[in-house]
Formats: C-alpha cells, sequence, structure tokens
C-alpha cells in the first residue's frame, strides 16, 4: 500500500501517526494549536492547525487520519487569514495585561499570535471582568484570560479523573468552572495543577508566593532555610537556557544562598528519612495482614485523591507525612540548628504546586507550628534569582548545608515515578534480604501503571507503581472489585511523577520529561551512597533525636492523620444559632433524598415548636446535607444522637426529655 | 404479511365496527398553535355540550358496548397545519371546517351543525383574495396546492390512539420490511428512492444506512433527531405531536436495515406534548408487540427510549446529540469518525431526523418509484416547510420538492402582508429559508424551484424548512443581526470561529445598524464570515453567518446605504433616522414638543416647529405624537 502523503509538496511517508498534525511535524511543518495534547484526547476546538486537503477541503489536521495519497496544503492565503482571524479573536476577548501576567514569560496566546503574524485587532475588544479566584492555597482562577480551549477541563477529567472544572453555559456567555460556580478550594481539586500545566495562557496558573518570601527574607525575626526537592535540581535549568535533566543543584544552592536563604537543605534527606518510616510500617502491616495495600503519602493530589474518592482506603495510606513535611517538623524541631534566637521559617522548592496546599493542612503542624511556612515552584523560585540580578549561568555551585543536605541516590530518586518503590525495595534488600525474583523494577519502564513482585520470609510481596490519578482510580477499583491485590502500592498524581509536576517549569511533550528522568536517575547513579540506610546523618539524626524507626518521637514529627472527605464542607444552614444557655443542638438533614421525605416539614414544625416551647438562645438549629443514611431518612440528629427515619414526634420526645 | 398479525387484525375489526356507528365526527386540532388559542377548551366544550344535549359522546373510540346506538366521536387529532387559522374544528360527514373557534361558539356548532346538519357561515374561513368563504380543505388555497406526505396523518387521526394509525394502513411497512424484505433489501430501496435527510444537510439516507448496516459491531443504535429548534420551525414537532406511530415505524424499518435492536428519540423538553404523545406510542407500540422483543413475532428485538434534551440549538448537531444522549455537555466533536464508525456510546449509529423517519414507511410502502416520481429528480419526494411572517397564511404546509417559492408565498400563502396586515405582493422584499442556518432568497428567486441544491448553490440552504417571508418595511440588516444574535445565543461556545465570531458579526452589524459603519465593517463583515464558515468545527459555525452573507449579496445597496449613506431604507434603523418636521403641514400643536425627551424641539404655538438634528437622539417620539403626519424621517 502507498503509504506516501505530500505536505506542502513534500513526500512524507507515513507510519502510525494517529493524525495529520503529528505528521506535519514529521515533514517539519509546526502547525499552531492550542488544544492539541497527544497525552490527551483530540478535541478540535482551536482551528488554528486547519489544512487543506485536495478534494475534501479545509479541516483540523489534529482530528484527521491519514490516508494514503493525501496531498495537503498548510499555507494558502485561505488559511492564514483564518488563523489570523481565529487569534485575532482570541485576542479581542482576551485581557491583555500581558507585562504583570504570571504567564507572560511562556504565553502561548503570545507565542502564537507572533506566529500567524497578527498586526492588529480587527474587532470589537469585548472586555471580561471576572472574579478572580483566589481560594486555593494552589491556583489562582482568572477567567477573563480563558481563550476556552478546555485543556485544563480534559487534563483534570482524563489525567486525574477529578472533574474539578467544566464548561457551563452558552454562546458567548461560555466560561470554565467548578461545579455551580463553586470557588476551587470548595470542590473536589486535588491541587495537582495539570490544569494550569497545559493551560496556554494565565487563565489558571500556579498561585505565587514569591513576594511573601522576600518578605520574610528581609524581616530580621526569622531564620530562613530553604529545601529543595529531587526534582527541582533537574528542571531549574530550563529556567536558565539549559537543556532539560542537568542536575544544577549547585548552582541553585548558591542562588539561594545569594538570594538570602540562611541555609539550604535538601528534601532528599527527608526522603531517606521516609523510607525507613515507611518501610518500618509496611513491614509491621505485612506481617500483621493489616491495613493492606500500604498507599505511599508522598504525593499530597494523591492523598487528597484518596480522602475524597476512596475514604475506605484511608486506613492504606501510609501515616507517613510527605518529605516537604517531615524535613520542615525536623528543622523546626532540631537543637542542632543555630539561629540565633530567631524563629526559624522554612520554605520549600518544589516541582509541585499540591505542596502549597499540603503546607497549609491543619494536620501538618507540630506543637501549634506549621512544619513549612511558604512553598515555591521552581518557576517561582527562577523568578526571585532572576529579580534579585543574579547570574545563574555562571554561578559556581555550592553544596548543600549539613546535615539535611546529605543524602543517598535513592532519596533523589522520589523526584520520579517508580522512586519511592525502588528506594524502599533497595533497603528492605538490604535489611532483611529481600530477594526480588522478578522484574527488578525498571527504572526506563514508560508505563504509568507497572508491577513488582519480590519475595519476603518466603512470602510473595506484589507491589505496582503508577503515575496518573487516573490510573491510580482505575487500580483502587479493581481492588474494591476483588480482581487485583497489592501489598504496596506507589502513587504519585503527575505524568512520570515530580519531574512532570505543575510547579515545574512549563512542558508540553513526554520528551522534556524523558530527560529530566534520566537526570534523576543519574543523580542516584553518580551517588556515592545509593542506599537510604546508608545515609550517616540520618542515622545520626536517630541517634540523637529520634531514637528509633516508629519511636514515638519520629510518630509525633514524621506521621500524620487522614480525614473523609467526601462531603464537601460548609453546606450547612445554620437556622437557630444557640447560645450559652443551649441545651440541645439539632442537625435536620435537608439533602435531596431526606427533603423528598419530608425534612422540610420537619424543619418547619422543629422551628415552630422551639420558638413556641424554649428560649432562643437554648437551641441551635442546622439545616444540614446528607448524612448518607439516605434510604431510611429524613435523618435527625440531636445532641449526637442520629434519629433516623424521623417523625416530627420523635424531636418531641427527645427534646422534651431535656426539660 | 400484515392480516397475519392478531393485534393488527384485531384493530382493523374493531375499529370498523364502531366506525359504523359514528354519526358524526368532530375533530379538534390539539397542536400545539390551536392549544395556545384555547383548543382544549374548545374541546372539553364539546364533550360537555354534547352530554348536556345527551347526545352519545365518544372520545377514545374503544367502546365495547354491543350497542348500535350510534354516537358522536369528538377526537382531538394532532397539527393541521394552517395554525393562524386555529382553533379548527372539522366536521365529518359534513364535511365542514370551521376556523377561529372559541369555546363560546361551541353550543351553537352544536346546535345548528351536530343536531342540524346547518352550515355556521361566520365561522367559515374566508379567502383573502376571492373575500370568500369556503367550507372544506380541498377549497381553501392553504391545502389545495399541498402535496401531504410526511404529513398525511397529522391532523386527520388522533395521534394517541394506535388502532386509529393501524385503520389507517399503519405498520404494514414495518411488517413489510420486517418479514419480506433483508436488510440490504431495505437499505437499496431506501437508497433508490433517493430521499435525502430532512433535518439540513440532504445527506442521502439510503447510502447512511447502508454505511452502517455493513459495520460490524454488537450493537447499533437508530437515533431519532428531534432537538427541532430554529425559531419558527414546528415541522418535527407536529409530526411527533400528529402521528407519533409513523416515526416509530420508520424507526423499526431503520433498525431492521442497520441491524439496531435499540433506538433512541431525542426531543427537547420544550415540546413536552411531543414527549407525551411518543411516550403513549411507544407504550401502545410495546403492548401490541409492536416494539420489545421479538416484534411482530418477527424474531427481531426492538425499542425505543425517548430522551428529553434540554433545549440547546446545538443538540440537533449530530455529534453534539449523541454526546448529550450519553450524559455529556452538548458539544460537537470534530468527524471523522461519523456516527456511521464510531456513534452513540461508540457504536455505529443512525441519526435521522423525524421528518425523515416518518416518510420511510411510505416508500417501503408503496415503493421507491412512486416517491421518486414526486419532486425534482435530485431532491425527491416532499418537504415541509415551516410558513411564517409576513405572510397571509401561516402555517405548517407540505408541498413537493421543486415548488417555486412564489407558489408557496402568493398561492398557498395567500400573499405577501404590509404593516397593516392587508395582502400586497408588491411588498415582498426576501424570504429567509432554512433558519438562522439559512438564507435569504429574494424577488430574483421567486421562480426558482427549491430543492437541496438550487438552494446550496446560492449560499441557502433547505435546513429543516423554516420559511420567514419578509415585506419592504423591514429592514434587512435588522433581519441578519436577529439570526446572529440567534446563533451566538446557541452557539456551544467550543470552537473559536464559531464562539468569538458570532459575536463580533452582531457587533460590527450594530455599527451598520447604528451609524457607526462604513464600508470596511461591510468588507470585514464578510471576511469573518467567510472564515467562520470554512473554519469552524460543526454545522452550527459553518452555517451561521449564511443570514449575513446572503443578505449582503443580495441586499448589497442597502447595506452600502447603512454604511455610507447612512440610512436605513426601511426606516427601521432608528438611530439612522432624520426626522423633520414639514412646515406645510405643521399646525404648531406642540404636541411633538412635549413629547421629545431631550427638549430638541422649537417653535411658537400655531407656528411651524423645527428639530434641532444635533440635540435629536432620533428617538421617534415626536412622529408617534405628530397626529398631522407632519413629520418625515428623511
Amino acid at each position: 500500500m502507498n503509504k506516501k502523503i505530500i505536505i506542502d509538496g513534500v513526500e512524507v511517508n507515513y507510519n502510525g501517526e494517529k493524525n495529520l498534525l503529528e505528521l506535519a511535524r514529521k515533514a517539519g511543518v509546526e502547525l499552531p494549536t492550542f488544544c492539541y495534547h497527544s497525552e490527551l484526547s483530540v478535541y478540535g476546538a482551536c482551528r488554528l492547525c486547519l489544512i487543506d486537503i485536495e478534494g475534501k477541503g479545509i479541516v483540523s489536521s489534529c482530528s484527521t487520519a491519514p490516508e494514503p495519497g493525501m496531498i495537503i496544503k498548510t499555507n494558502t492565503p485561505e488559511l492564514r487569514e483564518i488563523r489570523k482571524i481565529a487569534v485575532e479573536l482570541l485576542l479581542a476577548n482576551h485581557k491583555m495585561n500581558c507585562p504583570s501576567c504570571a504567564k507572560s514569560y511562556n504565553c502561548k496566546l503570545l507565542e502564537i499570535a507572533n506566529k500567524v503574524g497578527v498586526e492588529e485587532v480587527r474587532f470589537k475588544k469585548v472586555d471580561k471582568e471576572c472574579e478572580i479566584d483566589f481560594s486555593s492555597h494552589s491556583l489562582v482562577r482568572d477567567s477573563s484570560k480563558c481563550i476556552l480551549c478546555g485543556d485544563c477541563v480534559r487534563a483534570c477529567e482524563e489525567l486525574q479523573s477529578v472533574g474539578a472544572i467544566d464548561f457551563a453555559y452558552r454562546g458567548s456567555s461560555v466560561n470554565i468552572l467548578p461545579a455551580f460556580g463553586k470557588k476551587l478550594n470548595e470542590v473536589e481539586c486535588v491541587d495537582c495543577g495539570q490544569c494550569a500545566r497545559v493551560c496556554p495562557t494565565g487563565a489558571i496558573y500556579p498561585k505565587s508566593n514569591v513576594n511573601d518570601v522576600w518578605k520574610i527574607l528581609s524581616d530580621e525575626r526569622y531564620y530562613v532555610v530553604a529545601q529543595v526537592a529531587p526534582a527541582v535540581r533537574v528542571s531549574i535549568g530550563e529556567m536558565f537556557e539549559f537543556k532539560p535533566g542537568i542536575n544544577l543543584s549547585g548552582k541553585l544552592v548558591a542562588a539561594l544562598k545569594k538570594i538570602g536563604f540562611k541555609k539550604v537543605y535538601d528534601t532528599s534527606f527527608a526522603a531517606d528519612l521516609t523510607v525507613l518510616e515507611e518501610s518500618n510500617e509496611f513491614l509491621g502491616r505485612f506481617e500483621r495482614k493489616e491495613n493492606l495495600p500500604l498507599l505511599t503519602s508522598c504525593c499530597p493530589a494523591w492523598v487528597k485523591f484518596v480522602e475524597q474518592y476512596y475514604p475506605e482506603f484511608i486506613s492504606s495510606l501510609s501515616t507517613c507525612k510527605s518529605p516537604q513535611q517531615m524535613l520542615g517538623a525536623i528543622i523546626k524541631n532540631n537543637s542542632s540548628i543555630n539561629s540565633s534566637a530567631k524563629e526559624v521559617k522554612v520554605v520549600s522548592i518544589m516541582p509541585c504546586v499540591a505542596k502549597k496546599s499540603e503546607a497549609e493542612r491543619e494536620e501538618m503542624t507540630t506543637n501549634g507550628t506549621k512544619d513549612v511556612d511558604l512553598v515555591l515552584s521552581v518557576v517561582e523560585i527562577a523568578s526571585m534569582i532572576k529579580q534579585a540580578g543574579i547570574d545563574f549561568k555562571n554561578l559556581s555551585p555550592e553544596s548543600f548545608d549539613l546535615p539535611f543536605g546529605f543524602k543517598s541516590g535513592a532519596g533523589v530518586l522520589f523526584g520520579k515515578s517508580g522512586g519511592v518503590a525502588e528506594a524502599v525495595v533497595r533497603y528492605l534488600n538490604y535489611e532483611n534480604n529481600f530477594v526480588v525474583c522478578e522484574n527488578k523494577i525498571d527504572l526506563n519502564d514508560e508505563a504509568h501503571w507497572k508491577e513488582i513482585k519480590f519475595v519476603y520470609k518466603g512470602k510473595n510481596v506484589k507491589a505496582a507503581v503508577i503515575s496518573g490519578l487516573k490510573n491510580a482510580r482505575q487500580v483502587l477499583d479493581e481492588i474494591k472489585k476483588g480482581n487485583l491485590k497489592y501489598d504496596f502500592i506507589e502513587v504519585m498524581a503527575c505524568p512520570r511523577g515530580c519531574i512532570g509536576g505543575a510547579g515545574q517549569p512549563v512542558y508540553y511533550d513526554d520528551d522534556t520529561l524523558v530527560l529530566r528522568r534520566n537526570g534523576i536517575i543519574e543523580c542516584d547513579v553518580e551517588s556515592q551512597i545509593r542506599n537510604s540506610k546508608d545515609n550517616l546523618f540520618l542515622m545520626k539524626l536517630y541517634m540523637e533525636e529520634l531514637r528509633e524507626i516508629g519511636s514515638s518521637i519520629s510518630h509525633s514529627l514524621l506521621h500524620t492523620h487522614y480525614r473523609n472527605r467526601k462531603r464537601l464542607l460548609g453546606d450547612n444552614i445554620e437556622i437557630l444559632s444557640g447560645g450559652k444557655n443551649c441545651k440541645a443542638e439539632i442537625k435536620v438533614c435537608v439533602g435531596t433524598s431526606c427533603f423528598l421525605r419530608g425534612s422540610q416539614e420537619l424543619l418547619m414544625k422543629t422551628m415552630k415548636y422551639v420558638d413556641e416551647k424554649f428560649n432562643n438562645d437554648e437551641i441551635k438549629l442546622t439545616a444540614e446535607f446528607c448524612e448518607e443514611t439516605c434510604s431510611e431518612g429524613p435523618t435527625v440528629t440531636i445532641n449526637g444522637k442520629k434519629i433516623k427515619k424521623c417523625k416530627f414526634e420523635d424531636i418531641k420526645t427527645e427534646l422534651n426529655s431535656l426539660k | 404479511m400484515a392480516s397475519n398479525n392478531v393485534f393488527i387484525v384485531e384493530a382493523i375489526e374493531r375499529r370498523k365496527k364502531i366506525l359504523n356507528k359514528v354519526s358524526k365526527k368532530i375533530i379538534i386540532c390539539g397542536g400545539t398553535g390551536c392549544i395556545a388559542n384555547r383548543a382544549m377548551k374548545v374541546y372539553k366544550k364539546f364533550c360537555d355540550a354534547l352530554k348536556a344535549e345527551s347526545l352519545n359522546v365518544e372520545v377514545s373510540l374503544k367502546s365495547e358496548s354491543s350497542s348500535n346506538e350510534s354516537v358522536i366521536y369528538v377526537s382531538k387529532n394532532g397539527c393541521q397545519g394552517f395554525c393562524q387559522m386555529g382553533p379548527l374544528i372539522s366536521i365529518e360527514p359534513d364535511n365542514v371546517v370551521y376556523v377561529k373557534v372559541r369555546p363560546e361558539d361551541v353550543d351553537e356548532i352544536v346546535e345548528k351543525t351536530i343536531k342540524k346538519n346547518k352550515i355556521i357561515e361566520r365561522l367559515l374561513y374566508i379567502d383573502p383574495i376571492k373575500n370568500q368563504r369556503e367550507k372544506w380543505y380541498d377549497e381553501i388555497n392553504f391545502y389545495k396546492k399541498q402535496q401531504r406526505l410526511s404529513l398525511r396523518r397529522c391532523g386527520r387521526i388522533n395521534p394517541e390512539d394506535i388502532d386509529e394509525y393501524i385503520y389507517d394502513g399503519g405498520y404494514e411497512a414495518a411488517i413489510k420490511a420486517l418479514f419480506d424484505m433483508s436488510d440490504k433489501d431495505i437499505c437499496d430501496e431506501i437508497l433508490r428512492s433517493g430521499l435525502r435527510g430532512r433535518g439540513g444537510g440532504g445527506f442521502s439516507t439510503g447510502r447512511k444506512w447502508e454505511l452502517t448496516r455493513i459495520k460490524k459491531a454488537d450493537k447499533k443504535y437508530i437515533v431519532c433527531n428531534g432537538d427541532e429548534g430554529d425559531p419558527g420551525a414546528f415541522m418535527d414537532r407536529s409530526i411527533m405531536e400528529g402521528d407519533p406511530h409513523a416515526v416509530i415505524e420508520g424507526m423499526i424499518i431503520a433498525g431492521k436495515a442497520i441491524g439496531a435492536e435499540e433506538g433512541y428519540i431525542y426531543v427537547r423538553m420544550e415540546y413536552p406534548l411531543a414527549v407525551e404523545r411518543l411516550k403513549i406510542a411507544i407504550d401502545q407500540a410495546r403492548k401490541y408487540g409492536f416494539l420489545g422483543k421479538n416484534i411482530f413475532n418477527s424474531g427481531y428485538n426492538f425499542d425505543i427510549i425517548v430522551m428529553e434534551g434540554a433545549g440547546a440549538f446545538v443538540c440537533g448537531e449530530e455529534t453534539a446529540l449523541l454526546a448529550s444522549i450519553e450524559g455529556k455537555r452538548g458539544m460537537p466533536m470534530p468527524k471523522p469518525p461519523f456516527p456511521a464508525e464510531k456513534g452513540l456510546f461508540g457504536k455505529p449509529t443512525v441519526i435521522n431526523n423525524v421528518e425523515t423517519l416518518a416518510t420511510v414507511p411510505v416508500i417501503i410502502k408503496e415503493g421507491w418509484e412512486k416517491f421518486k416520481s414526486i419532486g425534482t429528480p435530485t431532491s425527491p419526494g416532499t418537504k415541509t416547510f415551516a410558513l411564517t411572517g409576513q405572510v397571509a397564511n401561516s402555517g405548517l404546509i407540505e408541498t413537493p420538492m421543486g415548488i417555486k417559492l412564489k407558489d408557496i408565498i402568493f398561492e398557498i400563502g395567500g400573499g405577501v402582508t404590509d404593516k397593516n396586515g392587508e395582502i400586497n405582493n408588491q411588498k415582498f422584499k426576501a424570504a429567509q429559508i432554512g433558519g438562522p442556518s439559512g438564507g435569504c432568497l429574494t424577488k430574483e428567486h421567486l421562480d426558482m424551484p427549491l430543492d437541496f441544491d438550487s438552494l446550496k448553490s446560492i449560499g441557502a440552504m433547505i435546513g429543516s424548512g423554516g420559511l420567514v417571508v419578509i415585506n419592504d418595511d423591514t429592514c434587512i440588516v435588522k433581519v441578519a443581526r436577529f439570526f446572529m444574535q440567534f446563533t451566538q445565543n446557541e452557539s456551544c461556545g467550543k470552537c473559536v470561529l464559531c464562539r468569538e465570531g458570532t459575536k463580533q458579526m452582531p457587533a460590527l452589524l450594530d455599527d451598520l445598524i447604528e451609524g457607526r459603519g462604513d464600508e470596511k465593517t461591510i468588507e470585514l463583515l464578510e471576511t469573518l464570515g467567510k472564515a467562520i464558515q470554512k473554519g469552524s468545527l460543526c454545522g452550527l459555525g459553518k452555517t451561521a453567518p449564511n443570514p449575513v452573507l446572503s443578505t449582503i449579496k443580495f441586499f448589497r445597496e442597502e447595506y452600502l446605504a447603512h454604511a455610507i449613506k447612512k440610512e436605513c431604507p426601511s426606516k427601521e434603523c432608528k438611530a439612522l433616522l432624520k426626522p423633520k418636521i414639514v412646515a406645510k403641514l405643521c399646525k404648531g400643536c406642540g404636541l411633538c414638543l412635549r413629547y421629545c425627551p431631550v427638549g430638541a424641539i422649537k417653535g411658537n404655538k400655531k407656528e411651524p416647529h423645527v428639530i434641532n438634528e444635533e440635540l435629536c437622539i432620533k428617538c421617534g417620539a415626536c412622529i408617534e405624537a405628530c397626529k398631522l403626519n407632519a413629520i418625515t424621517v428623511g
């Protein structure tokens, strides 16, 4: 069969290309596009990758499969005009405050406007005034910049199976919103930020803490230290014209010192710590056969995902804090740090935006103090380095500060998918003479879900390594159905793990991730010690402070707990607020099922009854949403006592017994 | 064969017996238009009035009573098409039709026509041209020129009674298809008939079926597109309301042809009556074994689910419609893959419009040759149109394809009306065909035969068949703006060109309407319109600029008048008015001066007044106020 296609007069062989856009790339023609991402479904909305196929006319190349004998033109006056008009139309409807826009450092709209040769915007400027949603700790949403390419919607749904945002309304009112127009922190967003990663403009972007960090750096009261996550070292260079994957931790440390951080530590140290704590936890559970599979807890997006969608697996989550939080807690509670009586502040440099929300979790405090004060993404720290006028390219490397700058190669592996599992297996191997009988983890494996098996004291151990929450959802569903059984599961939310995090310099292709991954592997290979157990400073920490793995001190500093987030909070409606004489707290469920079963009427009758028989401050009455006993509604809770199939008489009896 | 099916035999027998007893049949039009004009009150009044007269009233013809006493059958049927004259009441066998019947008229009808067989002259239809009263459909011009095929039973049978459908020859085509034809035979028959999709695109139905038939899949679907959304169009609604079994029968045949066991009817929820009647019809068909497992004892399974859409115009686009059935937001997807390969739930799917499916049984029953003999060679058959606008007889009509525009407007439509409602065919300016996706036809097209290809060749389309007649008191720029605003509101917002382009086009038209435009505005409208046409993702976007582009093409002078002379030839664009007081006519009464909201009029009592052009905001209040018509608009 003739597998040839002619693109702009050049013959191109096609071989498995999914669509003509990719084939055109092969032919050296880079068609502009907003909505095409190889890892997302084809959408066909931006109308920029249009091509003219002989006999077929103008079609979008992203949604058209190659067929033998096609003759294609990509650069006709008509196509150029349509592309130009499309971009002008977008610009007419886009809030153009480019110099101060968070995305200006690599805005795709700006890039494509240049590329298609926009000289003027012939159309009427329609300024959308939208309220900017600052509610999330991780992300900011500004609809006035949105070009409605839908990339964020698909990333959220197709990569993470979360679907926190979607299209709403019609015509010129179309907007991308969380459900019911709520704010991002009120819905099921897991803060992974993949939406922001794929957003071509500044419509959704990581929340910046740059100014907050400058502020504490210049405040005499504080002793500010930094910790740098493993995945940052191989990507920071991209912000300074280096290729992806080059380990630039030395320059980064030097830059951070120049900026004013008193100490610069390596989160990989805490990764080693995690290996020890989590392995210990795993062995305990494995021997007791309880709460398996052990689910890793390093990734805060994954943790929130489990809390929201799989609360039945909360007990399976490792109680270990993530390395970021562990290191924060260690730094702040370590006697060896001489802060000259100043208050220690910890700033982490992370490849991740979910870490910003993680640092704000109320569980992530020790004795009332936040473990980590502020979190910066790679892009943010690069911006600070530029603001400080530091010539990053020509900096002489410096090393991390001891003791928490010391790490094993295994600790650095945490920056990529499979790294945690690899580090744990390495450690267990060493410690307990594990025999890895099958598939030693292939560090170069492309799969987003792979299995590893090994034998421990004659028993088979089966583990899984997953990246992408959608893949994780599939695995958990299969486990629930009884079709799969694992003892240990490592999950990272972003593609290929933290190297693909949303705090990283923007990337659109997997090639960048492969280079970063290779960089991480290189760090490990070149390390003098490659097993967390061999981290001398870690051992010293155990001897001097933590005493032993899993000790009560380590528990108070390094472990945490989780809660069920299946229901969105903040929905309850207070009707009577009670007071100091409050005798009873009544909650009436007004969820759909209870409502249909008459809870509204119960509520009215109760209000009337309370009004007649009680003083205002004696009763607290709340309308609440869903007690999850729908089939037995209406559900009323009085002083913690749940009354199912509640009738008004039941409430009356209960209230009269109080008198 | 038909005679083998026990339900069909019984239904026909039962019907024959009852019809023998019916002495009079009173048909009340139960289409939405007539219902809005209180047809149901008329219906109830009839039942009550007849009962009060101790006459035997029957409303369902289900009576099993063996008495041979004669009965009066009061039936509420589907739309009869002549909506402007509703509610329509026809009485058989007298063959008299009363128009605009009010509940107050019922007693008189019962007294005179029912009891004494006398005709009430004042309730007859008066032909506006001949100015004479006409008694029955075959005399009324509106009906005389029509040829009803897909509407053949609308208004004639009670849509809520399957027996009436069967008695009228219904389900014979389905039985023929199931027992006497192979799947390929059916596809061939439809292909040969030349039937083209009535929903707008005009794609060959037979080819669509054949493409899906040859696909191998564990499951296939047939989807009926009842998401009719053009402003002023109600062809599909009338069929679903007036003859729901024809749609079901068409779907059964299509199901057999492509190998689908499940069908969906997607109806917008703004059509509650259509939904209700379809559901009743489906229930009845299931009870008779015409739907469900082993239909008609043929060994085939086929069932239908009615799916209510939320009323987004874009859901009439087939990929958006499928997304909507799947529970997703109704947004189109790029084609290919076409639904024939990957349709509903990823399975091969045929999507046909209501009218297309309702036409299918006719072709199967009577053969492709007969169908092909109607209409034009490339567009055989008939087409329904929703005739509205400035025309004497508005309503739902069906004519052979290839009918001339003038025959529709001047014969069936009874002529163009002016702003006072008087017929004046000289006032004809344009006809907007095909709704917001269509284009404008002008005087020069009056003799053009209307079919898929002729319309396409001049940048319009038949669409689903909306036909709005426009007289020359109407500004064409404003007409174009109206349709653009509609598509803007209804754009799903997915692709850039449609979403943003349809927002800019009304803005550019506003520039013309409000006197800010120039020649460049028209040029930009054309450039943008062409880009939207060529580059949009789906049919809605690709056709959205048609109203503007076709009116610029045929009424360029009028556009230029707005742009350059800042004049609106129809005097509709208020911002372009130049009110002047004709001194000769002005008596200086001061009324205009009092009504002017900005104090732009000066003048002494009993002396001619003057308008200060600089202050005038062109609101037109003075013109309305002046009793002497002394103010002209320049």
